[in-house]
């Protein structure tokens, strides 16, 4: 293909400025010692030291996994900060007092979040480096029950629903990343929605990693009481350097009887530059634990950043009658690396779950899809749907797909489809000849491929992610 | 008929494809409301000419001139060339999954109705517009939500062509076997079509094997493509004798040099 396509996704990233900005942090390296001073500067309760020195412990006699498609050198985790926060930063009671340097970060980072100019339906949770600096409307959201903090503030205010939950989605041992992040994980976000309570607004979190050196371990927490529902949406990205940085995160979903979940990715991190150097190693545990009878929780996920990314968001299937869903869309351009999917546990009766998954290669990228759909024996009339699709640009990107699929229960049904296109030089030719420009020709066919992935967004994001495919692939055609 | 416009003059043209030349000097001029022919063996590069005129990355000119309304049209990219006016019916038309054919027609009507400084149109007025010329190729409205081509038979997808060009209304129309592969009944249909966009300015040029399309659009001029060159120029009466005699014949009429 001609170079042409090629610019096409070449597009500078518009999120790789650094804030100048004080900070505090915590010399690199990791031992125990680290771990204990990062629960005392979070003045953490009893519970959350032992907690992370049980996850410590538990990481150091583990190993990092090594069976996904990836490639990239070794991680040397005594060469990371893992605590980084803006000089002076105790929580501010008001935005006025929050430093002008971060406000204007967020600003411009398209998400103001002074009074006057934030978003009007949605609750924003900022997390710059490890600590969160702002959450809005959060008094709003109390008036009916609904609990949208830092992870930290959590801790210390709702200590019997953190001690409940934490880590009973993602144990502490579950893997590699999760247990690192569990001994030295420094903020997120918290969501609690009470029974009955439809939550009245979006809630989101945009993560920023600013310093070099720094890696970024946050951990959220929502969980939904019987008959409640929320619509959660997470964003990031961070400056252009030339060294990796590390980004291990945890989430965890609890849906209790009813109870339905929606948590949406817009993932923007910093891919790396053409050649492959820099760029944000993401290694993410997700997970949502179907409780209760009856309820949902929704994974939909627009990849685009980080140089590597190493994510399955999953559901297990509990309660009869839950529903898990996966919706994904992962682009890799240039030298990025991404092996991601979902796992889907049924374990109670009638339980459904649906994969839709849109692999985009460019570049000399890799796009892997991975996916576990496991039945159990008692999951009487247990079904799932995956659909698996990949799409090729150039002649120099992989694809592939290993779908995992593990039946215990006779009556249960799973089927799985999948396909592999590319955008030839033909079809741009085509659209081009019917007078649509290349970069209209390639966009509309891009949407095209991830329509059914981005009608699962909620609105104002789709456009967004639409916008940002598209930004992504300028460039990458030609 | 002798003073109207020339839409299309093509001079020694000549064309590669990796490194190997296809057209070894190809010369054609088309005026507004003719309609030409162009017949000839496969392999002698009809598609190629159709394809170099419409702007295709893969092909390298070489050599020639080619003015679409006296403008050098080898200087514009294809989209440009296209919003210009010239149309290319697909030999084969491709399939584009996810893009629903009207949102296609509409981006496309669109980007040419710009060039011609008219309002664009939205997505309710369009409906109205494409309505209109559903009934030019009998197509069924159903075929508008579908993915572009996407599964649509052989004739479904030359149909599709031509309501491409009812709506685009070009200036050149060339048609590259559009005729291959329909019944008789689609045949018809297609043509009465191509007739009905046909008109004093514009023109259209028809690649074709077969003397069956020429029944129903008549030509006034048929020319021989031979070896990446057109050979022979003559009217109607040429289809005919090719029909007749074979491809076999223009060989044994090079061979004594009279072609
Ligand atoms: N990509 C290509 N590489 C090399 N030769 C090609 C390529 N495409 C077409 N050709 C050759 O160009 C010649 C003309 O082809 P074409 O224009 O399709 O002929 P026609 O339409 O008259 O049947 C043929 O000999 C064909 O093999
Ligand atoms: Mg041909």
């Amino acid at each position: 293909m001609s170079a042409s396509v090629q610019t096409l996704v070449n597009q500078p990233y518009k999120y790789g400025f650094v804030t100048d900005i004080e900070t505090v942090k915590i010399p690199k390296g990791l031992n125990e010692e680290v771990v204990r001073l990062i629960s005392a500067k979070k003045e953490e309760p009893e519970f959350m030291l032992d907690f992370r020195l049980k996850a410590y412990r538990k990481w150091l006699t583990m190993a990092e996994p090594d069976w996904a498609a990836l490639g990239y050198p070794e991680i040397d985790y005594q060469d990371i900060v893992y605590y980084s926060a803006p000089k002076a930063q105790e929580k501010k009671q008001s935005l006025d007092e929050v430093d002008p340097a971060l406000l204007e970060t967020f600003e411009k980072l398209g998400l103001p979040l002074s009074e006057q100019k934030r978003l009007t339906n949605v609750a924003v949770d900022a997390v710059f480096d490890s600590v969160s600096i702002a959450t809005t409307f959060r008094a709003d959201l109390l008036k009916h029950g609904v609990v949208f903090c830092s992870i930290s503030e959590a801790v210390k205010e709702y200590p019997e629903l953190v001690q409940k939950y934490l880590g009973s989605v993602v144990p502490v041992g579950d893997n590699y990343f999760s247990a690192l992040n569990a001994a030295v994980f420094s903020d997120g976000s918290f969501v609690y929605i009470p029974k009955g309570v439809k939550c009245p607004m979006e809630l989101s979190t945009y993560f920023r990693i600013n310093s070099a050196d720094t890696g970024q371990f946050e951990r959220t927490l929502i969980i939904a009481e019987d008959d409640s529902q929320v619509s959660y949406l997470e964003g990031c990205t961070a400056p252009m350097f030339d060294t990796n940085q590390l980004h291990a995160a945890v989430v965890e979903l609890v849906a209790l009887e009813n109870a339905d979940i929606k948590y949406s990715t817009v993932q923007n991190w910093y891919a790396g530059d053409e050649n492959g150097v820099g760029g944000i190693y993401n290694f993410v545990t997700k997970r949502g634990l179907c409780k209760g009878k009856n309820s949902k929780i929704s994974w939909t996920q627009v990849e685009t950043g980080s140089a590597i990314t190493w994510k399955y968001p999953g559901c297990v299937l509990v309660g009869d009658n839950s529903v898990g869903e996966f919706y994904s869309v992962a682009l890799t351009n240039n030298c990025q690396e991404a092996d991601t999917g979902t796992k889907m546990v049924h374990v109670g009766k009638n339980t459904r779950s649906t994969i839709i998954s849109k692999g985009i290669s460019a570049g000399r990228s890799s796009n892997s899809y991975r996916g576990l759909v496991k039945i159990g024996p008692n999951a009487e009339g247990a079904r799932n749907y995956s659909q698996c699709d990949s799409m090729l640009i150039g002649d120099n990107a992989a694809a592939n797909t290993f779908p995992y699929i593990q039946v215990q229960n006779p009556g249960a049904k799973v089927e799985h489809e999948a396909s592999t296109s590319k955008i030839g030089e033909d079809q741009l030719f085509y659209l081009m000849q019917r007078g649509i420009s290349m970069e209209d020709a390639v966009s509309m066919m891009i949407s095209g491929f991830c329509k059914d992935v981005f009608n699962q967004l909620p609105m104002e994001f789709a456009v967004e992610a639409d916008k940002l495919l598209s930004l992504k692939l300028e460039g990458a055609v030609g | 008929m002798g003073s109207s416009e020339v839409i299309l003059s093509v001079k020694g043209l000549t064309a590669s494809i990796n490194g190997t030349p296809i057209l070894k000097g190809v010369d054609l001029e088309v005026k507004a409301g003719e309609i030409h022919a162009i017949m000839g063996r496969n392999g002698s590069g009809k598609s190629t000419l159709s394809k170099v005129l419409a702007g295709h990355p893969a092909y390298e000119v070489t050599g020639g001139e080619v003015l679409f309304h006296g403008e050098d049209l080898l200087e514009l990219e294809p989209e440009e060339r296209a919003r210009k006016g010239v149309f290319l019916a697909f030999q084969y038309p491709l399939e584009i999954p996810g893009v629903s054919n009207l949102d296609f027609l509409r981006a496309s009507y669109n980007a040419r109705r710009k060039e011609q400084g008219l309002e664009e149109v939205d997505a309710f007025d369009f409906d109205d517009v494409v309505e209109e010329k559903l009934d030019v190729v009998k197509m069924d409205a159903a075929f508008l939500n579908r993915s572009v081509n996407e599964g649509f038979s052989g004739g479904e997808k030359k149909r599709n062509e031509i309501l491409q060009m009812a709506l685009l209304e070009p200036s050149l129309g060339i048609l590259d076997e559009t005729d291959s592969g329909l019944d008789i009944d689609a045949l018809r249909t297609v043509s009465e079509g191509v007739n009905q966009v046909a008109n004093e300015n514009n023109a259209m040029v028809l690649i074709t094997h077969y003397q069956r399309l020429l029944d129903y659009i008549k030509p006034g001029f048929v020319h021989v493509m031979y070896d990446g060159r057109i050979i022979k120029t003559g009217g109607k009466e040429l289809a005919l004798e090719l029909e007749e005699k074979g491809y076999d014949w223009i060989d044994e009429k090079l061979a004594a040099g009279v072609a």
